[in-house]
């Protein structure tokens, strides 16, 4: 019979469930990456919470983790370790779920927060307290010490918050223009790279250098304070966008198909957007601005998965492989130290620029 | 899977048989309005083709009728109810859409495309049921799309792909079902292909179709109405014989043309008239 021929490409991809008559759609290719990504982060989360200025062996990070070893590992790993691959996880996973949401929303893989100018949103708030407050301790300066500590996140989240109400108002007519709002976006992370530019080129080189550290995205020194309220957003985030998978299914087909389907398309755009937002908002206030994560690991799982849009789950496990992968990198593998940020950079822009190169060909051919 | 699942479910609700009517509506993008004042009555279990010159507002019209758009003043009635009144969902349950210029994401299966058209039939709990298998099946073997169903949307060739998207919008199962230009960028036996099968869908399965074409000869084959628009306002309504005239193609079209009897239907059959000298003249 004809319908069996197609049953294992089916199950490949999605296999329903079907229990009385309740029914769901499985996505066993999906959850088979996000097993076998799971199982990788496990793996290098380990590795990266063993490895430091005192190594701790993987069974002993196991051991103290679950209450056991003795007292001076159970300290690094718990109140020193532990915190920051907690942050380099979250950040990963939101990250990457922000990326996933704006290119699903544009219909573009080229259109992530980085590109939005919602990262540099994020970045010039926290370098214009940087510089401001200037932290190397001149006389003069409007603050310092403490307060830089924790103005640094919040100006990148007002930062960053401040762009996205930026890009929204600009590119809102009667709803919401896709083509207007990435457009939008690129001249705005124009202006702001520009503007924070400014602020490094007037600044005390000690605040600009200190500045830079940060504008790299660094997952140095990061603690609890650091991962709540990425996790949270998360928490929060997470369960209303898998609900909204079906119409994120029904708008790749274009705006007017979607409502034609019944989907709400303006709501769903403005959920997915602000969920995007604060996702990014909060990841760069926790880490600086990791660049290309959100643009690349939602394209990697989109490649693993073999769908037609960014799978969320899958691109969150691998946007946490990718973070903790590059700071096991930046502090133990390469010979110098470097910020998770430099590598995080170096995968991505490669992968933007074979994507642009391959794009540009499928138009001319 | 019986073929009755894609049978109209229900009777005609509506008044004076008809279920989706324009009221006075006038739309505008901005301050000038593209339609204006119109009233319309889509009849039930007919096929409508709307026509008229380029910019008179026929594909506006089309859009709010399926609350694409909503007008400035006047309202679509949906069963009698005013159309913003009743739940986007809801109304997709009723009204099906082929919007002109459907957007298939790269690799995007076939059954994958039909399957979304049981959207509005699906809830958390209920994603894919084995009616919602059963009608998917049913639309794709209609459309003779059922063969490529394992195909990537854009391997298709120009006709095949509008038959899967038709098939999306039967997988709807609604008993209004509206084509803008479904026959745009394709060769003429495709446009025919495409037509065949909406005809089929009409008198086969009960549904009701409104359209918009530009070609006249192809409405006049496929049409039970045919709605000729002007300038944001209908000019004239009725069967193709009562409706294509030599009067009503220079008035609203400003194009000279005969009009003759099909040898074959009886129906008309719109030829131009050209100033130029035959042998000059180059091919259509």
């Amino acid at each position: 019979m004809a319908t069996r021929q197609a049953a294992p490409r089916v199950a490949l991809h999605a296999a329903p469930l079907r229990v009385g008559r309740l029914s769901w759609r499985v996505p066993v290719r999906a959850g088979v990456v996000c097993l076998v990504g799971a199982a990788v982060l496990l793996l290098l989360v380990a590795v990266d919470m063993s490895v430091g200025d005192f190594p701790i062996p993987v069974p002993d990070v196991v051991s103290a983790l679950l209450g056991g070893g003795d007292a001076g590992q159970r300290f690094v790993v718990m109140e020193l370790r532990l915190p920051q691959t907690v942050v380099a996880v979250a950040v990963g996973a939101a990250l990457a779920l922000a990326g996933a949401l704006t290119q699903t929303l544009a219909r573009n893989p080229l259109a992530s927060p980085d590109i939005l100018g919602i990262t540099d949103g994020a970045a010039f708030g926290a370098v214009l307290v940087i510089v401001a407050a200037g932290g190397s301790g001149y006389g003069g300066a409007v603050a310092s010490g403490r307060l830089q500590e924790v103005g640094v996140p919040l100006a990148a989240l007002a930062g960053a918050l401040a762009a996205a109400l930026l890009l929204f108002l600009l590119s809102w007519r009667r709803g919401l223009d896709i083509q207007r709002l990435v457009l939008t976006g690129i001249a705005l992370s124009a202006v702001l790279t520009a503007a924070t530019s400014y602020l490094l080129v007037n600044a005390r080189i000690q605040d600009a250098s200190s500045a830079q550290a940060w504008l790299t995205g660094s997952l140095n020194a990061r603690g609890w304070e650091h991962a709540v309220p990425v996790l949270l957003t998360i928490a929060v985030t997470l369960p209303l966008m898998l609900l909204l998978v079906p119409s994120l299914n029904a708008m790749l087909l274009g705006d007017d198909a979607a409502l034609g389907l019944g989907v709400r398309v303006r709501a769903v755009q403005l959920a997915l957007l602000v969920a995007a937002v604060a996702l990014a908002a909060v990841s760069v206030s926790a880490a600086g601005p990791l660049e290309f994560v959100a643009f690349v690991a939602p394209q990697i799982a989109l490649r693993l998965t073999g769908g037609s849009r960014p799978p969320l789950v899958a691109a969150m496990v691998v946007g946490a492989v990718i973070v903790v992968g590059a700071d096991v990198l930046s502090r133990a593998v390469l010979p110098f130290t470097v910020p998770a940020g430099i590598i995080t950079a170096a995968i991505g822009a490669p992968y933007l620029i074979y994507l642009l190169i391959r794009s540009n060909r499928r138009r001319t051919a | 899977m019986t073929a009755t699942d894609l049978d109209a479910p229900t009777a005609p609700r509506g008044t004076d048989g008809s279920r989706l009517a324009a009221h006075a509506v006038t739309v505008g993008y901005g301050a000038t309005p593209v339609v204006r004042g119109l009233s319309l009555a889509v009849p039930t279990g007919k096929v409508t083709t709307i026509v008229g010159p380029n910019g008179c507002g026929k594909s506006t019209l089309l859009r709010t009728l399926a609350r694409l758009l909503k007008p400035t003043s006047g309202q679509v009635l949906l069963d009698g109810e005013p159309i913003t009144d009743v739940a986007t969902r809801e109304v997709s349950q009723r009204l099906a859409l082929l919007p002109q210029s459907p957007i298939a994401p790269d690799g995007l299966l076939v059954r994958d495309l039909v399957g979304r058209g049981r959207h509005p039939h699906q809830r958390w709990f209920s994603q894919w049921s084995s009616t919602d298998e059963g009608v998917v099946e049913e639309a794709m073997r209609l459309t003779d799309t059922w063969e490529l169903r394992d195909r990537a949307i854009d391997q298709l060739s120009g006709g095949q792909r509008q038959r899967a998207w038709i098939a999306m919008t039967l997988a709807q199962d609604t008993d209004l079902v509206l084509l803008d230009e479904p026959t745009t960028f394709l060769d003429l036996a495709h446009q025919v292909e495409v037509l065949d099968l909406v005809s089929r869908l009409n008198r086969e399965r009960g549904r009701t179709v409104a359209m918009v074409l530009h070609d006249l000869n192809l409405a006049a084959r496929y049409s039970d109405l045919v709605v000729v628009m002007k300038d944001g306002v209908v000019v004239t309504q009725g069967t193709p014989g009562e409706v294509f005239t030599t009067e009503l193609l220079a008035d609203v079209f400003g194009l000279r043309a005969d009009v003759m009897a099909d040898p074959r239907t009886g129906l008309p059959v719109v030829v131009p008239v050209s100033a130029v000298p035959v042998p000059t003249r180059p091919a259509d």
